[in-house]
């Protein structure tokens, strides 16, 4: 078994800027099974009905680290709780990055908005064999690219109105980097727009290329059947969970 | 431990708590939490007759204590149950509803055949999905649409059948018996209410479907009602189901008529649901020196 339903104790929680959220919780099951781009389903309060799905931030020891935008319900009344609450997590769920499958190989790892954060795990793996492209709206919603830049790996960051890093998206940076050098593959995550971008570079230089997407969820186990999206399958296309299938797919599966 | 088997058309279930279909798919993700031949019955995914890619994403959205959902019977096609699920399902002890949902009377028939050759221990006739373009609702909300595909099946096959029945109707007592003039050999109620959520940004619906099926706690005490109106309309065994989360719940459902319950949307939220009710259920009857029998349909109207 590598799936569970702990109660796990909140041990840090903390606004990063507004309306955005950090929270840590101790979960030893969890976070020994956790792995870069799995994502761990959260009751946030006993007048939901329905889990919340969150991607893993980090694991350090028994402690697994995510960072949410309080986007509706769910997450608002999960940014209001506080440390030593027990929270109701099931987890890890999913299927993560290749890590491993690139192991000693040239990874970038490119993320848009809140979609930075399932890349850090993969960023402290590769520390200073891999680049990172960090992409903002602007200033105001800059977030963890100093823990991107500590792993080692080479931190790049865009915003659209140039406020803060380049002005620019993640393309125009990540075509920018390709000038000098090549990764064997990507990591990608963020807005469809954005990761569809990315793929389209990555198919013209002959770059692996992987991606996290996002889907309103039931069970997280990949037996509602609600949050799927078309993949390709050999020479057809199939419904595919986010959840059990995903949420990181091939691009080229999925464009 | 207490003994809780109930006999639903010459079929022991271990208990009353059998899973709802389209909640458990065939099993496996859940089998992975506890043993899923814990349970009373364990309810397939609606199948077709040819494989279905479903409904477009989004599918699902929170609504107040419950959810709506418009899958839209995605699944692999019966004959890949039969090949790839069934066996597994046999295979881990449980117990085997096959539900199936024609898109034509014809299907229904054809598909209640090839079951008929398996080890399915009884086949669900699903004429209440609110998901799809053709059959479906349109069926369960017709009684003689119901008693013509009851009979049909009926015909095509030995094992029991179990009707489900849809709430979207005026008269659930009317379509219930229906079906069992059809030849049903147990109602099962209720599938989803259809409904609909709308983001009022965009002022578009927040199902890619437009609408979809209404479950979970909210619809609880419509579900309990609809199943005292069946259980005073037919003679046939109910299995009750919508909302329920607790075995407190599943109690309630009994005593409204109910011979087995059913747990769906709360699978979701814990995938623990069913199996926690089935524990908590036995502390129940063994605490109260009940046996499942001698609630059922025990309800003391004013």
């Amino acid at each position: 078994m590598d799936k569970f339903v702990d109660i796990a104790p909140i041990v840090e929680i903390r606004e990063l800027r507004d309306g955005l959220f950090l929270l840590s919780f101790e979960s030893e099951s969890i976070a020994k099974n956790a792995k870069c781009g799995q994502f761990v389903h959260i009751k946030c309060s006993e007048a939901l009905f329905l889990r919340r799905p969150i991607s893993i931030y980090n694991v350090e020891g028994a402690v697994v680290t995510v960072i949410f935008e309080v986007r509706g319900k769910g997450t608002k009344a999960l940014s209001e709780m506080s440390a030593g609450t027990l929270l109701n997590v099931l987890g890890p769920l999913g299927i993560g990055y290749s890590l491993s499958e690139y192991s000693g190989k040239k990874v970038w790892l490119i993320g848009g908005g809140i979609g930075i954060f399932p890349l850090y795990m993969a960023a402290r793996e590769y520390k200073g064999n891999s680049k990172v492209i960090l992409g903002f709206k602007s200033r105001a919603f800059v977030a963890a690219d100093k823990d991107f830049a500590f792993t080692g790996a080479e931190t790049h960051v865009v915003t659209d109105d140039g406020s803060y890093g380049s002005k620019g998206f993640v393309t125009d940076k990540f075509k920018e980097l390709l000038e000098g050098d090549k990764p064997d593959a990507v990591f990608a995550c963020g807005p469809m727009a954005m990761l569809k971008g990315v793929y389209e570079i990555c198919k013209e230089n002959g770059i692996d290329c992987e991606v996290s997407l996002e889907e309103r969820m039931g069970c997280g186990l990949g037996a509602c059947l609600c949050c799927v999206t078309p993949v390709k399958v050999a020479d057809t296309t199939e419904n595919l969970t986010v959840c059990k299938h995903g949420p990181v797919f091939k691009g080229k599966e999925v464009f | 431990m207490v003994d809780m088997s109930v006999n639903i058309a010459g079929v022991t279930l271990k208990n009353p708590v059998t899973v709802a279909s389209g909640c458990f798919a065939f099993g496996r993700e859940y089998n992975e939490f506890y043993p899923i031949s814990e349970l009373g019955a364990v309810s397939s995914k609606g199948l077709t007759y040819q494989k279905r890619l479903g409904n477009d994403a989004p599918r699902i959205t929170e609504t107040p204590m419950g959810l709506l959902n418009s899958v839209g019977l995605q699944n692999p096609g019966i004959e890949d149950f039969v090949k790839y699920e069934l066996p597994f399902m046999k295979e881990v002890g449980a117990t085997v509803i096959a539900n199936i949902a024609g898109k034509t009377v014809s299907e229904f028939a054809k598909m209640a055949e090839i079951l008929d050759e398996t080890e399915v221990d009884m086949i669900e006739l699903n004429v209440s999905c609110p998901n799809v373009a053709s059959g479906g609702m349109a069926f369960g909300v017709s009684c003689d649409a119901v008693s013509e595909i009851t009979s049909l099946v009926r015909k095509s096959t030995k094992k029991p059948v179990i009707v489900k029945l849809s709430p979207n109707v005026t008269s659930v007592a009317d379509i219930a018996r229906a079906a069992e003039s059809a030849g049903a050999d147990c109602i099962s109620l209720i599938n989803t209410l259809l409904g609909m959520r709308i983001n009022i940004n965009t002022r578009r619906p927040i199902l890619k479907n437009n609408t979809g099926g209404l479950s979970g706690p909210a619809v609880f005490p419509v579900a309990v009602r609809m199943v005292r109106d069946v259980y005073k309309a037919v003679k046939l065994p109910i299995i009750g189901m919508g909302g329920i989360t607790t075995a407190e719940d599943a109690v309630e459902m009994m005593i409204a008529g109910a011979t087995a319950v059913s747990v769906g949307s709360a699978n979701l939220a814990d995938p623990y649901a069913a199996y926690s009710i089935v524990n908590e259920l036995a502390e129940y009857f063994e605490k109260n020196n009940l046996k499942p029998s001698d609630i059922t349909g025990s309800l003391i109207e004013y």
